[in-house]
């Protein structure tokens, strides 16, 4: 019994389900309507866009670094797709093509700034979240640019019923990526270079490459991700995704990802985006000033590092 | 007069010289760090079999000379000969594939993960299917591995399962020298492999050095601790100033003729 009690309290996601269980259950006793079908799927469909963002930011807070520029890349590569579409003649798919290209070099500069300088990733990624916003602002000239008609939106958004198809996009990524951190030994690689960069780096890893990688593979899924807001609103706004790198970090950090590095899972990625999408919509369902949503984040966010703190040196007192 | 004993004591002309077929023998290393020599040209040997202890006060060279044999540095001149070939060792993977196996005093782990995957960080085992280095591990020969390896080194009440930072100090260096072992590598360098450990455990780690020694399996011990090593080396190598100043079989010297020198 022992060992099973403790493998559960070490993996840090477990405290998340157990929080979003409860406050499933608290949303269904006391708002209406919380676990009607129409509900749920408002849940689903708003839930990828937000989810898609994690997974990248959490797989690079493992890697032990952080990006700030998600929300601004989510603005700028949706803005590249729609422009390059609409104004600049490219064909649809090129024009996705190239919104993702802009997205995974912003990621390779943030990578490459942060190692060649040894400056914290806090930094330049904060520094990139000012500039990739402003050229969005710059290229859009400030309004949304005119939705080019030859975009097809079904890849993306079309409505499946209780889900929208970006939902089984997530599922892919959420399952190649979850196989690639806990699988593969590319895995190994970024939980280690997160957890012990010198350790790493003297069992022959590439640390620099690996965070690179990360880099890289967090800007183009916020780049992805913005895309798929995009063809929902039928709209490249410039100011899409302001805020939303704190609230990905948040939802990181809430499924036990550690801010210092090295530990985290793909299950907590799901999981803490989840309880922020309910809790988000929970308020709204429940009929309570939305304004407390923030408030809800921020508690649970801190509540979650202090839980998952405890849990795991309860843990390993025991033998 | 003691002076006099220090500069006489140990002559470079009786110097311990290699033999025919040496594990690893280094020529001339020199090193500069901008405009500061570390290695003033060292010549440097190790057998197979052999525990070699390295001594010398900080700033002596000696952890130079073992970046340079790990992979973490290069020599700016000088020939290193691994198994009777020239190697040129630009990097710890390097290193690893020749056969050198380095142990750092804060020992190359990874806390927050397994015994299991830190046994194997880098050189995973892998499952079929890969792309560019890159596949699935072959998690259930990992922890099979892991299982075996830690009971080479007692510490059966351990799951591979285990993260490392549940682990004593002594224990992390174990589980260090058991990575070492399962590797089969040929060259262990310790480097103050004893430091912030109590003394039952540093009789432990002491204890795998001699195993490995029956192993087949030649060392380098780097410690400030004479104590440590006299009584497991074979032969002591003193370091001052970015030269060899002794090197002298075990039984030719005394702890005290050692001491006298270094301090």
């Amino acid at each position: 019994m022992q060992p099973i009690v403790k493998a559960l309290l070490s993996r840090p996601e477990i405290s998340a389900l157990v929080m979003l269980i409860l406050v499933i259950i608290g949303f269904a006793i006391y708002a209406p309507n919380f676990t009607s079908y129409g509900n749920i799927r408002v849940t689903l469909f708003a839930f990828p866009e937000l989810g898609i963002v994690v997974l990248g930011v959490g797989i690079l807070m493992i890697a032990g670094e952080f990006d700030l520029s998600v929300g601004s890349v989510f603005a700028l590569a949706p803005m590249i797709m729609v422009l390059a579409t609409g104004r600049w003649g490219f064909d649809p798919y090129l024009g996705i093509a190239a919104g993702l290209v802009v997205a995974l070099a912003v990621g390779y500069i943030n990578g490459w700034i942060t190692i060649t300088f040894s400056i914290p990733s806090f930094v330049t990624t904060l520094g990139m979240m000012f500039m990739v916003r402003s050229i969005a602002v710059v290229l859009s000239g400030g309004f949304p640019p005119p939705f080019p008609s030859e975009l097809s939106t079904g890849l993306f958004v079309s409505d499946l019923g209780l889900f929208r198809s970006s939902m089984i996009w997530f599922v892919a990524f959420a399952i190649i990526l979850g196989v690639m951190l806990h699988r593969t030994n590319l895995g190994n690689w970024i939980f280690a270079t997160g957890g012990q960069q010198q350790a790493a780096a003297d069992m022959g890893i590439d640390t620099r490459r690996v965070k690179i990688f990360c880099f890289m593979l967090c800007s183009f899924l916020a780049g992805f991700a913005g895309m798929i807001t995009t063809f929902r609103l039928r709209s490249a706004i410039p100011s899409l995704g302001e805020g939303l790198e704190l609230q990905a970090i948040a939802a990181a950090v809430i499924g036990g990802t550690a801010l210092t590095g090295g530990i985290g899972s793909m299950i907590g990625f799901i999981v803490g985006t989840a309880l922020i999408r309910v809790i988000d919509n929970g308020l709204v369902m429940g009929r309570i000033d939305a304004s407390w949503f923030r408030f809800a984040i921020g508690a649970l966010t801190i509540f979650a590092v202090i839980l998952n703190i405890w849990l795991r040196r309860r843990a390993q007192k025991m033998q | 007069m003691v002076a006099v004993i220090k500069e006489h004591a140990f002559p470079p002309e009786q110097f311990v010289k290699p033999s025919a077929n040496p594990l690893v023998r280094c020529e001339g290393l020199v090193k500069w760090y901008g405009s500061v020599q570390a290695l003033t040209g060292v010549d440097f040997h190790a057998e197979p079999g052999e525990i070699v202890g390295l001594v010398g006060d900080n700033g002596a060279g000696k952890s130079t000379l073992i970046k340079i044999l790990s992979g973490a540095d290069t020599p700016t001149s000088g020939k290193i000969y691994f198994a009777g070939k020239e190697v040129s060792i630009r990097s710890p993977k390097v290193a690893m594939a020749l056969g050198i196996e380095t142990i750092y005093q804060y020992t190359a782990m990874v806390p927050a993960m397994s015994i299991a995957r830190n046994m194997f960080i880098g050189r995973e085992p892998l499952t079929g299917f890969k792309l560019g280095g890159i596949g699935i591990m072959d998690q259930k020969s990992m922890v099979d591995h892991a299982t075996k390896s830690l009971t080479n080194i007692d510490l059966t009440q351990r799951s591979p399962n285990t993260t490392v930072e549940e682990l004593s100090g002594g224990q992390r260096q174990a589980v260090a020298i058991a990575r070492a072992m399962y590797f089969k590598s040929q060259l262990l360098i310790l480097d103050e492999p004893t430091n912030h450990l109590s003394v039952k455990e540093t009789n432990k780690v002491l204890d795998y050095v001699a195993e490995l020694k029956d192993q087949g399996i030649g060392s380098i011990f780097i410690s400030h601790n004479l104590h440590h090593i006299f009584p497991i080396a074979d032969r002591i190598v003193a370091m001052a100033r970015g030269a060899k100043i002794a090197d002298i079989r075990k039984s030719d010297t005394t702890i005290e003729a050692l001491t006298d020198l270094i301090v």
